[in-house]
């Protein structure tokens, strides 16, 4: 961003990231984003109703492949995020001191934890099952198997402060368990958002795994919370008004709702809530005989 | 040569049926301010008694017994608790044939299953939760899991003793206390329940039972001080809970419809899948949010299976539910038996073949024959609304991916069935199977250690097996 040496620096154009690539709003829209300091960064898409359907049609088509892949495997990406999140630790941190006029050494911290938060939730993927699932002993001849399986397509709110490990701490709990999700990005400080997007992209994510739009959570997440076609959706970032609309609006399919905690720490050990939010329990019955 | 039954019914005398009842509020059978209604039993039409309707005002004195006990109840060490919820078990196979009786008499269920199924899993579900009182930091959420408080339960009138039996055994084993809203059509045996807990000791207020109809179970769900709803019932009343609900910050837990497949592909024992169909959708008269509503049937063994499926109902017994070798019951309520022939008769109206086997139907009462629907396709009403009745709709495929394919062609979410005698195909389906119970070789199976519940708009959170405790601890 900066223009160092008379030179004229290359700008950074800041799309959303719907089924694996970097499309513009098909609305046309776009919206400035200014630091903390009021100064100017870009111009973020401002995204509309329809490109909200397409994620979720991408998170959809996505879902099969995900929730199929094995937890090692998705493990192994998760991972991969971590790495190729530290690799660009500085580019984040630069983000966040734009975004959140934090000091550089703050902002270096935060994306610290953001690498170590998609480093611990990497690790959840194959001890899930372990920890939700339980054989069964039921009264007779059956084989009684109960194991946790992810819930589908999740919106999420990604909370409007916290843009980088914020948004992280909501995502990996979602994805980790083989949901795919459509991510409102942070209204206010966005960009971190589609950049996080670039290391989802190169980390061997597949396309519609998450899907992030920028643009206003009033106006995206009450058509993402009466989507006959998402599973269930993430609050954090809306406010209380919002979130009692899109409450209620998701009970029309029934959707799994998550509500916040309104004290939650990003930089605390998360604990396991946001990974139960969005599984389900499959019990599997057979009978035991010669 | 076929073999008539000689008539063998239970007897009604070992239950005493009150003319009135009360509502059961802080330990003690109160007036309703409501208007009484009548329970009748659905074979023969006739009131069994009357019965009190809470308004919202003996709602609100439920939830503020319940509330008072809930300081008392929680701060009892678990292995007290425990102890109240073995008692109730005990109490409950000590008068397990009462219960049976008046369970049929109200429910109109055959005597064979209230007897052989629901009662032996209702003193399993207290037994069971029982046990986990006293051990709640080792269920798996955290050291000191704490209740939610006061529980407002509405349940419907499928299964009505083992329904309460889901609901209050988890929410008292974590120390919580609860107001329950029995179906108004089976409020009976709630009510023996609420003399069970007298008979128990169960400190007052602890568990209150409020029956009426939709208005009262609105007034508990929508009580302010209720800090948890359970409901089990229709999707269309749970979605309307779910928005009442929003921004409440209320737990809530819901148990919805279903419309389950059963899968049988070629190569499945054939007696055997036909057991699994006649129980998976004729089992209490198909009034089962799980039943298997829906026959998946690979082409190549459509005719043989559909031959052998019509030979063994034509040996179902329908009558009197009393009677212990009757294998269909009565429906359970006029209300129900319209909806049952409305779904029906759009069957036929959208093109299906509709048979059922030659079935004498007694003159008073409410019945309904079981019913198989044929040339039925996905779109028609019977493949996509519950029916709620002794209805089978039955549909073809060819593969495997086209089985998994039309089976999770359906809102709902619940179960499942797969009929095969290849493993690594069962476990390949089960993957794949959107539900939240899958039976392999077997169909309605149920036990307290398993859990229960289901995906989609089949609702959420389980009951039964330490998942249920979740539903009712602060975690």
């Amino acid at each position: 961003m900066s223009e160092n040496n008379g030179r004229l620096a290359v700008r950074k154009t800041y799309k959303l990231f719907v089924g694996g690539a970097f499309p513009r709003s098909e609305s046309g829209r776009s919206y400035a984003v200014r630091s903390a300091k009021g100064v100017f960064l870009a111009n973020a898409a401002l995204a509309s109703r329809k490109d909200a359907r397409d994620a979720v049609v991408a998170a959809r088509k996505a879902f099969p492949g995900w929730s199929g892949a094995t937890a090692y495997n998705r493990g192994q990406i998760l991972y991969r995020v971590a790495e190729m999140l530290e690799g660009r630790r500085a580019q984040f941190a630069a983000e966040l001191v734009d975004a959140d006029g934090v000091s550089a050494r703050k902002a270096g911290e935060l994306v610290d934890a953001a690498v170590d938060r998609l480093v611990w939730y990497a690790g959840w993927s194959d001890k899930i099952a372990a920890v939700h699932g339980s054989a069964n002993p039921v009264a007779g001849p059956y084989f009684n198997l109960s194991t946790p399986e992810p819930s589908g397509v999740v919106a999420v709110v990604a909370p409007p402060m916290g843009p980088l490990l914020g948004l992280v701490s909501v995502i990996a709990p979602v994805i980790v368990s083989g949901n795919t999700c459509v991510v409102v990005a942070s209204e206010r400080a966005p960009l971190p958002a589609i950049t996080l997007a670039e290391v989802l992209a190169t980390s061997d994510l597949p396309g519609g795994v998450v899907n992030i739009l920028t643009g206003r959570a009033a106006e995206l997440a009450p058509w993402l919370a009466g989507h006959m076609d998402v599973n269930g959706i993430d609050l954090t970032g809306c406010p209380e008004e919002l979130a009692v609309a899109c409450e209620r609006d998701a009970a029309e399919n029934l959707k799994r709702v998550f509500r916040p905690d309104p004290g939650e720490d990003w930089l605390a050990t998360p604990g396991t809530a946001r990974l139960r939010a969005f599984l389900e329990t499959k019990t599997v019955w057979h009978p035991v005989g010669i | 040569m076929r073999l008539e039954y000689a008539p063998a019914p239970e007897s009604r005398d070992v239950v005493e049926i009150k003319p009135s009842y009360g509502l059961f509020i802080n330990g003690e059978f109160v007036e309703g301010g409501g208007t009484p209604f009548k329970t009748v039993n659905p074979a023969d039409e006739q009131a069994l008694a009357e019965v009190a309707c809470a308004d919202e005002a003996d709602v609100d004195r439920a939830v503020q017994a319940a509330r008072k006990a809930f300081g008392v109840w929680s701060a009892l060490p678990g292995a007290e608790r425990a102890k109240y919820l073995f008692r109730i078990a005990r109490i409950i196979q000590e008068r397990a044939r009462e219960l049976a009786v008046l369970e049929t008499l109200d429910n109109g269920k055959p005597i064979r299953e209230s007897r052989d199924v629901d009662l032996p899993l209702v003193a399993a579900h207290f037994f069971y939760y029982a046990g986990w009182a006293d051990k709640l930091e080792y269920a798996g959420f955290g050291p000191a899991p704490r209740p939610l408080g006061v529980a407002g339960q509405v349940i419907p009138w499928n299964f009505p003793l083992l329904m309460l039996a889901w609901k209050i055994a988890p929410a008292l084993a974590c120390g919580n206390t609860v107001v329950l809203k029995p179906a108004e059509t089976t409020p009976l045996t709630a009510l023996a329940f609420a003399d069970i807990c007298v008979q128990a000791g169960l400190p007052a207020g602890v568990v209150n039972i409020v029956t009426g109809a939709g208005e009262t179970g609105a007034a508990v769900v929508n009580h302010a001080d209720v800090n948890k709803v359970a409901f089990t019932g229709s999707t269309e009343v749970g979605r309307l809970i779910a928005r009442s609900l929003a921004g409440t910050g209320k737990k809530l837990t819901l148990e919805l419809g279903g419309k389950a497949a059963n899968i049988v592909f070629e190569d499945a024992p054939l007696d055997q899948a036909v057991e699994g169909i006649v129980n998976g959708i004729f089992f209490n008269q198909g009034h089962v949010c799980c039943a298997g509503s829906r026959l998946l049937v690979q082409e190549s063994i459509r005719d043989e299976l559909l031959d052998a499926l019509k030979r063994r109902l034509g040996t179902l017994r329908l009558g009197d539910p009393l009677d212990k070798n009757t294998d269909i019951g009565a429906i359970n309520s006029a209300a129900q038996l319209a909806k049952i022939r409305e779904l029906a008769d759009a069957g036929e109206r959208e093109g299906a073949e509709r048979w059922s086997p030659a079935c004498a139907i007694p003159e008073r009462g409410y019945w309904f024959p079981p019913t198989v629907f044929t040339g039925v396709a996905q779109s028609h009403r019977i493949a996509r609304e519950e029916i709620f009745g002794p209805v089978l709709s039955v549909l073809t495929f060819r593969t495997p991916a086209e089985a998994v394919e039309k089976a999770n062609n359906t809102p709902y979410g619940l179960s499942a069935g797969v009929w095969t005698e290849k493993g690594s195909r069962i476990l390949w389906l089960a993957d794949r199977l959107r539900a939240g119970v899958v039976w392999a070789n077997t169909f309605n199976r149920f036990d307290p250690a398993s859990p229960f519940g289901g995906y989609k708009e089949s609702g959420y959170g389980r009951e039964g097996g330490r998942h249920g405790l979740e539903a009712y601890l602060d975690v």
